[in-house]
C-alpha cells in the first residue's frame, strides 16, 4: 500500500484494512511517543485501532524535540 | 561595659521565600522556564534543566526522523518533577500553529501550549494578527495558552482579552541575545494586563534576566542563552541566581536614581576637622 509519509511517499506492506496502530508498528516507532494526523485531521490515540488507512492517504507523524 | 546584645547573633528569618508562579491551573515554583533546544546531548539537557531549578521546560513538535534512532527527549524529561510546555515554534500561519498545538496536546496529555505564530524567517518576529486569531482559537479550545508576542503593549491587551493565560513578550529578537531592549514597554504591559508576563526570547546573560525581573515580570523563559554558553551547566545556575535575585531586588523596592552623590557614612565627626 502506497502512504504519503511525513511529505514522502513510500510502499508499505500492510494488508487491506490496516489501521493507524499496524502503521506505527511498520515503522518501527513507540506509540507512546508519536502523534499521527491522517489526511490532515488528528487521530487521537484511543482511535488508532479504528482508523483504517487506505492507498493515498497523507500520514504526519510527529514527535516531540528539543525546542526553545 | 555595655551588655552584649549589640552582638548577639541575628535571628531575622530569610524573607525571601517567593509566592509561585501561577498560569492557569499550573502553578511552578521556579520562576524560570528552560527550553530544550540546542543541547549538546540530551543528557547535558537533563542535567541544565536539573541545575536550573526549573519546573516548567518546553519542547518543540517535529515530524519523526526515521533515520533516527528510538531514542525520545522524554526519556531524558522525568515528568513528576517538570510540567512539559509545548510549543508551536516555527509555524508561520495560524492554521499550521492550531494542528501543532492540538498534536501536542494528543502527545502529551496537556492543556498547556506556547503558542508562537511567527512572520517570517529572518527576524522569527511575531504575526500579531496570525496569533490573535490563533490564541482565541486555542484558549476556546480549552488550551492554557502562553502567547509569545513582541512588547507591542496593545496586542497584549488584546491576546489577554482573546483567552490568553501568560503574555509572554520578547525581550528581543529571538536567539539574538540583546537583553531587553524596551523595557518601558514590558513594564506597560504589566500594567495593562492581569495575567502573568514573562519575558521570552532575547536573553542572553545572567544580568538580562535579573534585569526583565527586576522590572517586575512574573517569569523569564529562555534556551539559547543556556543551551550555546560555553559551560552550559553553569550557566544554567547563572540564570537560576538570577532569576531568584532580580525577583528579590523587585520585591525588595531598589532606592531612586539620583544625580548626584549620598554618603553612606556619616559627614559628621571627621576626625581632624574644626568644629
Amino acid at each position: 500500500m502506497k502512504l504519503v509519509v511525513n511529505g514522502m511517499e513510500r510502499e508499505f506492506v500492510l494488508d487491506a484494512g490496516a489501521t493507524v496502530i499496524d502503521l506505527i508498528a511498520a515503522l518501527g516507532l513507540r506509540p507512546e511517543i508519536v502523534a499521527i494526523e491522517v489526511n490532515g485531521s488528528l487521530v487521537p490515540r484511543a482511535t488508532h485501532g479504528a482508523c483504517t488507512l487506505a492507498a493515498g492517504d497523507r500520514i504526519e507523524c510527529v514527535t516531540l524535540v528539543g525546542g526553545g | 561595659m555595655k551588655e552584649a546584645i549589640e552582638r548577639a547573633p541575628s535571628t531575622a528569618t530569610d524573607p525571601t521565600p517567593d509566592s509561585p508562579l501561577i498560569v492557569g491551573e499550573h502553578v511552578f515554583r521556579s520562576r524560570l522556564i528552560l527550553g530544550t533546544g540546542k543541547y549538546a546531548s540530551f543528557a547535558q539537557m537533563r542535567d541544565a534543566l536539573s541545575i536550573s531549578g526549573t519546573d516548567c521546560v518546553t519542547v518543540a513538535v517535529r515530524r519523526v526522523d526515521m533515520k533516527e534512532g528510538d531514542e525520545s527527549i522524554l526519556d531524558y524529561i522525568d515528568r513528576n518533577k517538570y510540567t512539559i510546555l509545548p510549543n508551536t515554534a516555527f509555524c508561520f500561519d495560524a492554521e499550521t500553529a492550531l494542528r501543532t498545538a492540538r498534536l501536542a496536546r494528543e502527545l502529551l496529555g496537556t492543556n498547556l501550549v506556547k503558542l508562537e505564530v511567527l512572520g517570517d524567517k529572518l527576524t522569527l518576529l511575531p504575526d500579531p494578527v496570525d496569533t490573535l486569531e490563533s490564541c482565541e482559537v486555542l484558549a476556546n479550545d480549552g488550551f492554557t495558552v502562553m502567547v509569545y508576542t513582541s512588547d507591542d503593549p496593545r496586542q497584549a491587551v488584546r491576546l489577554e482579552n482573546a483567552g490568553a493565560a501568560a503574555i509572554m513578550p520578547a525581550g528581543s529578537p529571538i536567539g539574538s541575545g540583546q537583553g531587553i531592549l524596551n523595557p518601558n514597554a514590558i513594564r506597560i504591559i504589566q500594567e495593562l494586563v492581569s495575567v502573568p508576563v514573562i519575558v521570552d526570547a532575547g536573553v542572553g546573560t545572567a544580568s538580562d534576566v535579573a534585569i526583565a525581573m527586576e522590572l517586575g515580570v512574573d517569569g523569564v523563559l529562555l534556551n539559547s542563552g543556556v543551551a550555546l554558553a560555553r559551560e552550559p551547566l553553569r550557566m544554567a545556575a547563572a540564570m537560576r541566581d538570577a532569576v531568584t535575585a532580580g525577583r528579590n531586588a523587585y520585591l525588595a523596592g531598589r532606592i531612586p536614581r539620583k544625580l548626584y552623590a549620598n554618603a553612606s557614612s556619616p559627614e559628621t565627626g571627621v576626625i581632624g576637622a574644626a568644629r
